[in-house]
């Protein structure tokens, strides 16, 4: 069952379709939480978030707070807001950054107040022109209202904001990547220790790097307190959560919904919600929190959205986006799409990651195209185990960041889930799903 | 002597400036250079490597690194169509050979009038919009061959240019203060290495 939940962070924009103008944020209650928090410590605004335990938003589901609070002393800090997303089937940050950048930007402030920020800056995926038209718009309404710039409403405080857009590259959503590229450079992860943004980030200088839906959570927690934060949800997952519902699905769409007390069967199953799966046919596996997540079953159905549970069941709940895949999905040609992607994305710098990527699509499109061997599936298998070893989860990492380890994720599930499709495709040399649901041109071998 | 127009290169020193390392205005700076020639010409890169301060080499370097950053020209509208999963499975491929045979060209390639760019894109962001596509990276919707066939042609008929402008994605709105936080502050807030490179954007005043 779904537990009743209040909206937190969709409330202002649900109802609105002049939702990112300042006119509409202030008659809904907007800038009065970043009011309130001028009137406290930031050290009182801190611990607020500390006690909301809000999880980051982005990806890897670290509390917000305490990352807050290992940022390395010094006179000079940055915050630097991730708005660059773009792992598949994720498309909340996008959401609030079109319909809701006041929000975004009141969380940042906050943000920037709390842990003493000498200058704010919001990277927003490059793609996203409306978003970025409106941030932009949204943040010269915020200089003009007096939220930022110079002594921030009489207070003292000062901040500036830059909005600064990507140029399309996945791998600048990792947060050492993003510090590059926002200093103008190729979006090469930085290897840790020693560059933790909060030790040795932007410019050299400590540095916080949130997500976009983290930011839109803290208005609220500010108005709220951290208390009621926590009082939503279960154990560490609290508060509501944006989770993006897509694939093969009645009704995909995103869905804010209290954490933990709603399971995958409701978010996919409910008539409110995902309403069944399209077509009317039966679901044959989903992916519980972007691409870079194992595949879960029909059996993972009754666990609820809460990131302890999933991880304790072997995959993530990500950046909260669920892709539902029915009876006549490929799996094998989900896992070539999913493997393509991260060969596209792979930055370079990294053996495993660049040469392991490409031949795992290109082993995938053999068995795809009807050309595979039965070995080929023990191929896979082993040189997932040289990009991750041992295949647990969470992954070993043998590369700078996680996108590597991140590629075994749809391959080994497709195999341990699917091995008798994926052999079929062998046996039988081409692919038993109906021709209308096929690559043609990867079938060909054309998009290698 | 600049070869981006004045106005772009008014942009763009005001921008560097909005950053306390002017370099870090290099890719806002190519989206604006974009906005006005469509890609990324060799006289661009330099003006560009004059305006933060490194090599024309250096900004084609980062450049080559992004996808939305093109070193050759374009076509007017650069037709995205995500082909991911979620866009996969409502039948993306389908509509991007669709979107091949209408137009004559191959994912990478434009047609020979100049007009369109085909792209297979990864995932844009919009999946519960599926089969995604972006022209000129302004969402026009779930597509399906009929809609695309209406698109292209409302797009050759020059029917959708205020709500798909030309390349850039920041060509409609700028910002229009530039740092009175940092104007404010007490100098020597920063430590030494990083100090604030004053730069033309110093100068100009909050609109």
């Amino acid at each position: 069952m779904i537990t009743a939940a209040a909206p937190i962070v969709t409330a202002r924009l649900s109802a609105y379709r002049d939702s990112h103008t300042l006119e509409r944020y202030l008659a809904t209650g907007g800038y009065d939480a970043l009011r309130k928090a001028l009137s406290m410590t930031p050290e009182a605004v801190h611990s607020e978030v500390n006690t909301a335990s809000l999880l980051g938003r982005g990806g890897a589901g670290f509390p917000a707070g305490r990352k807050w609070g290992m940022k390395r002393p010094g006179p000079t800090s940055y915050l630097v807001i991730n708005g660059d997303e773009s792992e598949p089937a994720t498309f909340k940050d996008h959401l609030l950054i079109e319909r809701d950048p006041h929000q975004v930007i009141e969380g940042t402030i906050i943000a920037a107040y709390a842990i003493g920020a000498a200058a704010a800056f919001i990277y927003c995926r490059g793609e996203f022109a409306l978003g970025l038209e409106r941030l932009t718009q949204a943040c010269n309404e915020a200089y003009d209202y007096g939220a930022l710039g110079a002594n921030i409403f009489g207070t003292g405080f000062s901040l500036d904001l830059v909005i600064h857009p990507g140029a399309g590259a996945y791998i600048c959503g990792e947060e050492t990547a993003l510090i590059e590229s926002l200093e103008g450079k190729r979006g090469f992860p930085r290897i840790k220790p020693p560059y933790f943004p909060a030790a040795i980030g932007l410019y050299g200088e400590p540095t916080i790097v949130n997500n976009v839906e983290t930011m839109s959570n803290l208005p609220w927690i500010v108005l709220n307190g951290g208390a009621a934060f926590a009082g939503l949800g279960v154990g560490s997952s609290t508060g509501t959560r944006l989770f993006a519902l897509s694939g093969r699905v009645r009704r995909p769409g995103w869905y804010e919904l209290e954490m933990s007390k709603t399971t995958f069967r409701d978010l996919i199953f409910d008539d409110r919600l995902g309403a069944g799966v399209a077509g009317g046919g039966e679901l044959k596996a989903f992916i519980p929190g972007g691409v870079s997540a194992p595949w879960f079953g029909p059996e993972h159905l009754d666990l609820g959205l809460d990131q302890d549970a999933v991880g304790k069941a072997g995959s993530m709940l990500g950046s909260g986006s669920v892709v539902v895949m029915d009876d006549t999905t490929c799996a094998v040609r989900a896992a070539w799409r999913i493997t393509r992607f991260f060969h596209r994305e792979s930055c370079g710098q990294c053996t495993p990651c660049r040469e392991g990527s490409g031949w795992l699509e290109k082993v995938l499109v053999r068995i795809e195209a009807g050309e595979g061997r039965e070995e080929d599936l023990d191929l896979l298998v082993d040189a997932c185990d040289n990009i991750a070893p041992e295949l647990g989860w969470p992954p070993q990492q043998t590369t700078i960041c996680v996108l590597g380890p991140s590629i075994p994720s749809s391959i080994v599930s497709g195999i341990r889930m699917f091995r008798d499709e994926f052999l079929a495709h062998v046996k039988d040399g081409g692919c038993p799903f109906p021709p209308d649901r096929l690559a043609s041109g990867a079938a060909k071998g054309a998009r290698l | 002597m600049a070869h981006l127009s004045a106005e772009t290169m008014a942009d763009g020193a005001r921008l560097a400036g909005c950053y306390p390392e002017r370099r870090s205005a290099l890719i806002p700076l190519c989206h604006l250079a974009q906005a006005e020639q469509g890609y990324l010409s060799e006289e661009a890169m330099e003006d560009i490597a004059a305006l933060v301060g490194v090599t024309p080499a250096e900004v084609r370097g980062t450049a080559s690194f992004y996808d939305m950053l093109h070193t050759e020209p374009v076509g007017r509208y650069v037709l995205a169509f995500c082909t991911n999963i979620a866009c996969m499975l409502a039948g993306a491929y389908e509509l991007l050979e669709h979107a091949e045979e209408l137009l004559g060209v191959h994912a990478g390639q434009t047609t020979p009038d100049g007009l369109f760019t085909i792209e297979e894109a990864e995932c844009l962001a919009d999946c519960d919009r599926a089969p995604c596509v972006q022209v000129n990276h302004r969402f026009v919707g779930a597509l399906d061959s009929e809609s695309l066939d209406l698109l292209v042609a409302d797009l050759t008929a020059g029917n959708r240019q205020t709500e798909i402008p030309q390349h850039g994605v920041l060509c409609r709105v700028r910002r229009a203060v530039d740092l009175p936080a940092r104007r404010g502050a007490a100098a020597g807030a920063r430590s030494e290495k990083t100090t604030f490179a004053g730069g033309a954007g110093d100068g100009g005043a909050g609109s």
